[in-house]
């Protein structure tokens, strides 16, 4: 996690578990790292986003950007300036949390003179449960769209297959084969598996990508 | 076939498309957005069409048209944009046409908010729109369930020639759940179509669709003739979920997401050794009545819990008859219930709450 470059953008198909992966890595980094910030970048949906998790990710010492307009409750389609803060302060670790499929990534054009290679990574997360990111063709076709509007080129691969509390192992195994097809088709790394706690010690110890365990914060209990 | 993740509302839309739903007119608003969308993208690859209309009253009237033609059509919105179809909703039920109505519900009144709210329960069962009409209000509480739900909504529509509406709280459209789409379990013998307007042809009358009806013997046989449909769902059509009313102590009455935090709410008081009960009405109309046979003798109090004011509990009094004494626990605009806040409630109708 800390060998990952300075800038981390997140984007993936909506549903693909991008937020609760955004969320968990910010808090992992920032048990190990002082400077972290987390932009939410989400345009697109109104709800289950990680601004609603902002008093939690502040406890933990984590610099939370998302709209001017403060409360859960807006869906106006407005990113806040402050995100040019950690981007040009080289001392911040920078999660950018990009809702929403290539319309939601838009907003990450505006900021394209800072997608130094070197100094960002950016990572899909995939979720081969997701109709439309569940064949090798509908990934790169995701990629693809979403490189188009960002200008920025995609540096690792997410395995997040899941099937929320009722995913199985060979769910996770199922991503694994389809992360690993488009791996070698753009020579892209899988940077990481990400997978709910109770399935961390049931998979097998050879994948690629570093095992991250995920604590399910974006969801209420009774869900 | 195999589960798949989606967020209701596009289940909801390959739910439509899946029961061959073939003409959507909707008009955007948060939090439904996704399933005209989602319309819109997958329509034309079964020969389908999407049409965003110019306001919700365009879209509603474009489904009185559609329907005439005896083709399978849905619209959406969520509730100030269902406030506004209303009218058209009224003069597709006079009319007689089957359509089906997503209400992916905001907080209100006016224009509200965003989040998640169950305070469209008048709307849906008593109606905005004029005259004796009733629609059957199905309440998914998961977005299985949903799926479920919309499919057969399109039978009972076909069956009864009635608009039929399904309605979830924001968080129904917006949540992620697995989902399989399994064929639909064939429950009703649907008749043929003859009153399309699909063209003469030379060959027959023209079949005439409307709602107006000046001679008042005529409009109140035609109401009459409406009635007895609406008999014919209460009888037939009720659906509920019955959940641990064994020995209940208090029987919890709730529909859709909220029925989730109170099942929360009744394990946290079991583990307590507090015996609590659920009626889950499935449709909110016609109300499930017969389910308040089922409360034991144990039951003290009844306790409507919604994401409102306090609408659905003028049903439960009228099903409770006035046996029980009838509590109400609610969060308004966009606000959750937690399950903490339920069993407070259930602790203090039984005389031990903080």
């Amino acid at each position: 996690m800390l060998k990952d470059n300075r800038v981390r953008i997140i984007i993936g198909h909506y549903g693909s578990g991008k937020t609760e992966f955004a969320v968990n890595y910010a808090m992992n980094l920032s048990k190990e790292n002082q400077a972290v910030a987390l932009a939410d970048m989400d345009v697109v949906n109104p709800y289950f986003r990680s601004r609603e998790k902002q008093s939690l990710l502040e406890e933990q010492g984590i610099k939370v950007i998302s709209s001017y307009i403060k409360g859960s409750g807006s869906d106006l389609p407005s990113v806040s300036a402050d995100v040019l803060g950690p981007l040009q302060n080289k001392t911040y670790n920078l999660i950018l949390d990009v809702g929403g499929d290539s319309a939601g990534a838009r907003t990450l054009a505006r900021f394209k003179a800072y997608w130094v290679l070197g100094d960002y990574d950016m990572f899909c997360v995939i979720n081969a449960n997701r109709p439309e990111t569940s064949t090798v063709e509908g990934i790169l076709n995701h990629i693809a769209s979403i490189e188009n509007v960002t200008d920025a080129k995609v540096t690792g691969l997410i395995n997040n297959t899941h099937l929320l509390r009722h995913t199985t192992v060979e769910d996770v195994l199922r991503g694994q084969e389809l992360c690993e097809k488009v791996s070698e088709e753009l020579q892209i790394p899988i940077k990481y598996i990400s997978v709910i706690e109770k399935l961390v010690k049931e998979l097998p110890d050879d994948l690629a990508g570093e095992v991250m365990p995920i604590k399910m914060i974006m969801r209420e209990d009774w869900m | 076939m195999a589960k798949v993740l989606m967020k209701g509302n596009e289940a909801i839309g390959a739910a439509g498309i899946k029961a061959g739903c073939k003409y959507f007119f909707g008009y955007p608003i948060t939090p439904q957005n996704e399933l005209p969308e989602f319309m819109s993208k997958e329509l034309p690859k079964v020969d389908g069409v999407f049409v965003q209309a110019e306001s919700e009253v365009a879209a509603i009237n474009m489904i009185y048209g559609g329907a005439g033609t005896g083709e399978r059509v849905m619209t959406s919105s969520s509730s100030p944009g269902i406030a506004l179809k209303q009218e058209g909703i009224s003069y597709i039920a006079g009319a007689e046409l089957p359509c089906v109505i997503v209400n992916i519900s905001r907080g209100g009144p006016g224009l509200g908010g965003i989040q998640p709210s169950q305070a469209d329960y008048f709307q849906s069962t008593r109606g905005g729109g004029n005259g004796d009409y009733r629609l059957p209000v199905y309440a998914p509480a998961s977005i299985q369930e949903a799926v479920d739900l919309v499919i057969e909504a399109f039978d009972v529509a076909d069956y009864y020639r009635n608009p039929v509406m399904v309605i979830g709280d924001g968080m129904i459209g917006q949540m992620m759940e697995p989902v399989e789409f399994n064929e639909p379990e064939k429950k009703r013998e649907l008749p043929v179509k003859d009153w399309a307007t699909t063209g003469t042809e030379g060959k027959r009358k023209p079949n005439i669709i409307n709602s107006l009806a000046l001679d008042p013997a005529e409009l109140e046989k035609h109401n009459i003739k409406l009635q007895a449909k609406y008999d014919e769902m209460e009888e037939k059509e009720v659906r509920y979920e019955a959940y641990k009313l064994e020995e209940a102590e208090v029987v919890l009455v709730a529909y859709g997401m909220t029925s989730r935090i109170v099942k929360n709410a009744m394990d946290i008081l079991e583990k307590e050794g507090i015996k609590t009960g659920l009626i889950r009405p499935i449709t909110l109309w016609p109300f499930p009545n017969k389910a308040f046979n089922e409360i034991p003798d144990t039951a003290k109090a009844l306790l409507s819990v919604e994401m409102s004011m306090g609408q659905m509990i003028d049903d439960v009094k009228i099903a409770n008859n006035g046996k029980l004494p009838v509590e109400f626990y609610g969060r308004a605009g966009g606000m959750i219930p937690t399950p903490e806040e339920i069993v407070n409630k259930v602790k203090e109708i039984l005389g031990g709450g903080k």
